[in-house]
């Protein structure tokens, strides 16, 4: 049988700190290490290997890389000095880029699209709307059932002044300047795309 | 051990190991004068301190006794022990050498009758059992150790107890007034057989070492294993003196890890897989487990992992643990990880953990002191000319059977050196 390199290939070129998988010696200090290990389809050492296989659909439909909580602990731990978080990371990306980003994987929908719309908006995160977006994600009724089950969180942190519960209004000082900022790094990633097309 | 005199073809040996043997012995015994110096009070290196050796399994009695008979048999090789190089100056054919040479506090009239041993009360660390036992403050290392003289703790020498031994002791070999003296060598080569110690495990913090009573490493494993260890060769863990019967062997543990030691050290993974036959031997319902990231048995060695591999009662299991934990009630470890041939993440108990540590020169720490020795990134000595001669595990981590061929090479290159620069 021929490996089909393609697939690594593309991943070593085009998604965040890929190149780095060639690294990957196979030990499995990552996947042991993780703290939400048992919850994963696949650990960061099966990815890997999955990415030099060829396995292009099995990976980027994977829930796995949206499952990072980025704890760091296997960055430390890697006796290859593999960044796994950012190639974590890199992989959910290019997985969304590619249109083949489970669109019902929760993190996916949250990030994707109900933080960074919160955040674009003003340019500061407005805790109390990203908390009732994220918890109505699911419908009227899970939103209700949610907000009930974390009320006394909820109340411990508006105490403790972690969580703001006046929306924000308004805009940042420097608006304009964080706008900027976000065009300037658009335009940047289109042209590494261009260059690496 | 008489007709010490250096001259500028004398040859200096700087290690007292089985590399550092070789090559005095080798050099001595085609002619040369030789000076071999041993930090410890007494010869014989790591392999002393193991239970058996490769490549036959050996008792380290065996090897060394030949040595230490070649030694006593030759009147051109002059032995200085607790003995350690401070300067090198001067070039090929012509260095000067100075030597600290540490008290000992008994003298070469000792016979090793043990009478002061048997009476003194007061117990110390022991190096030689790598912190496995404590030792009387006056003692020989072990059974068959050479010179065979006993020797006194520092610490101990200036105590009221000590004052006493010196009457316990028939022959008055005693010294209390030793002092530490400076030699200064002139040689016509030096050889550099310093050797190397074990990584520290501690180190290693997800594995515990250090505050898990039943995790190990592979070199005090050899202290318990063997019948002049602390526990005479019984195979007992140290938080009860259970005996093992679920034995569970880390290897590449520190080694190949840009976090701890970056390179493979060759020899652990054949150490674990004599240590498991020393627990299957013992215990014949025992069972033993091997971690492992990929096998490394070097050439011939892989009939030993063959006959290994043939006993099922020890288990393989492609891995590097991530960590091991500890249950608080019966210090029972538990290793966790993944089991990167089936992707199952496993947390599996044992009676003791072994972890297989590499090996670390000891120049990475205590180098060379003289200009132009060029070293490696980990500390090892590189041979490109300077002025020590480097062979086994100061050059390189190598097994016993390839230290021995390295210091014979050593020698070769030592006796070249001091004659060329002696003008023959």
């Amino acid at each position: 049988m021929a490996y089909d390199l393609s697939f690594a290939r593309e991943v070593y070129k085009n998604s965040e700190m890929g190149h780095w998988i060639k690294m990957c010696m196979q030990c499995g200090v990552c996947a042991g290490s993780c703290p939400l290990g048992p919850h994963w389809e696949h650990s960061p050492r099966q990815l890997f290997q999955m990415v030099r296989a060829g396995k292009k659909e099995e990976v980027l439909k994977s829930s796995s890389m949206w499952m990072c909580t980025s704890c760091y602990n296997c960055i430390v731990r890697c006796p290859r000095h593999l960044p796994i978080t950012h190639i974590v990371h890199g992989l959910a990306r290019y997985a969304m880029e590619q249109g083949m980003a489970n669109p019902q994987q929760p993190t996916h929908r949250f990030a994707s699209k109900v933080f960074w719309e919160n955040i674009v908006a003003t340019g500061r995160v407005g805790e109390a709307g990203l908390t009732m977006k994220l918890y109505f994600l699911d419908g009227l009724g899970a939103g209700i059932r949610m907000g009930l089950e974390m009320k006394d969180v909820a109340l411990g942190m508006v105490k403790t002044g972690r969580l703001n519960p006046i929306p924000f209004r308004g805009k940042i000082k420097g608006y304009a300047g964080f706008q900027a900022m976000l065009q300037k790094a658009a335009a940047i990633e289109s042209k590494h795309k261009e260059a690496k097309a | 051990m008489a007709d010490g005199k250096a001259t500028g073809q004398t040859i200096l040996v700087v290690g007292g190991g089985l590399t550092g043997l070789t090559a005095a012995v080798e050099s001595a015994e085609v002619g040369h004068h030789v000076i071999l110096l041993e930090k410890e009070p007494q010869l014989g290196g790591r392999v002393s301190q193991h239970n058996k050796y490769f490549p036959k399994l050996c008792s380290p009695s065996c090897g060394l006794e030949i040595n230490y008979q070649r030694i006593r048999n030759n009147p051109r090789i002059t032995v200085h022990t607790l003995a350690e190089v401070t300067k090198i100056e001067g070039q090929a054919g012509n260095y000067r050498v100075s030597v600290r040479k540490a008290p000992r506090f008994v003298s070469d009239k000792c016979t090793a009758c043990g009478d002061c041993s048997r009476a003194c009360s007061t117990e110390v660390e022991d190096p030689f059992n790598l912190g496995t036992a404590k030792a009387k403050a006056i003692r020989n290392a072990h059974a068959f150790a050479f010179p065979s003289h006993y020797f006194m703790d520092p610490g101990f020498a200036g105590s009221e107890e000590a004052r006493k031994l010196v009457e316990v002791c028939p022959v008055g070999a005693i010294e209390l007034d030793q002092q530490a003296e400076t030699l200064e060598l002139s040689v016509g080569s030096i050889v550099w057989a310093t050797g190397w110690k074990p990584y520290d495990a501690e180190k290693i913090r997800p594995y515990g070492f250090g505050r898990h009573a039943n995790v190990t490493t592979n070199m005090r494993f050899e202290r318990l294993a063997s019948p002049f260890g602390p526990t005479q060769g019984k195979l007992v863990r140290p938080s009860d003196g259970k005996e093992v019967r679920k034995v569970a062997f880390v290897q590449c543990a520190g080694s190949r890890d840009h976090n701890y030691l970056a390179f493979c050290s060759r020899i652990c993974c054949l150490a674990s897989m004599k240590q498991a036959t020393y627990v299957r031997e013992q215990y014949p319902d025992s069972e033993v487990t091997i971690y492992y990231i990929d096998l490394r048995a070097m050439d011939r060695y892989e009939a030993f992992l063959k006959k290994v591999e043939a006993d099922s009662q020890i288990r393989w299991t492609k891995s590097k643990p991530a960590r091991i934990d500890e249950d608080p009630a019966t210090k029972d470890p538990v290793v966790v990880g993944e089991d990167t041939l089936t992707g199952v993440r496993y947390a599996e108990r044992y009676d003791l953990v072994v972890l297989a540590t590499g090996m670390e020169p000891m120049s990475s720490s205590a180098k060379p002191p003289a200009d132009g020795v060029t070293q490696d990134a980990y500390g090892f000595v590189v041979n490109d000319g300077g002025p020590v001669i480097a062979c086994g595990c100061s050059a390189g981590p190598v097994d016993v059977a390839s230290s021995v061929q390295t210091g014979t090479a050593a020698a070769l290159k030592a006796i070249q050196t001091a004659l060329k620069a002696g003008g023959r």
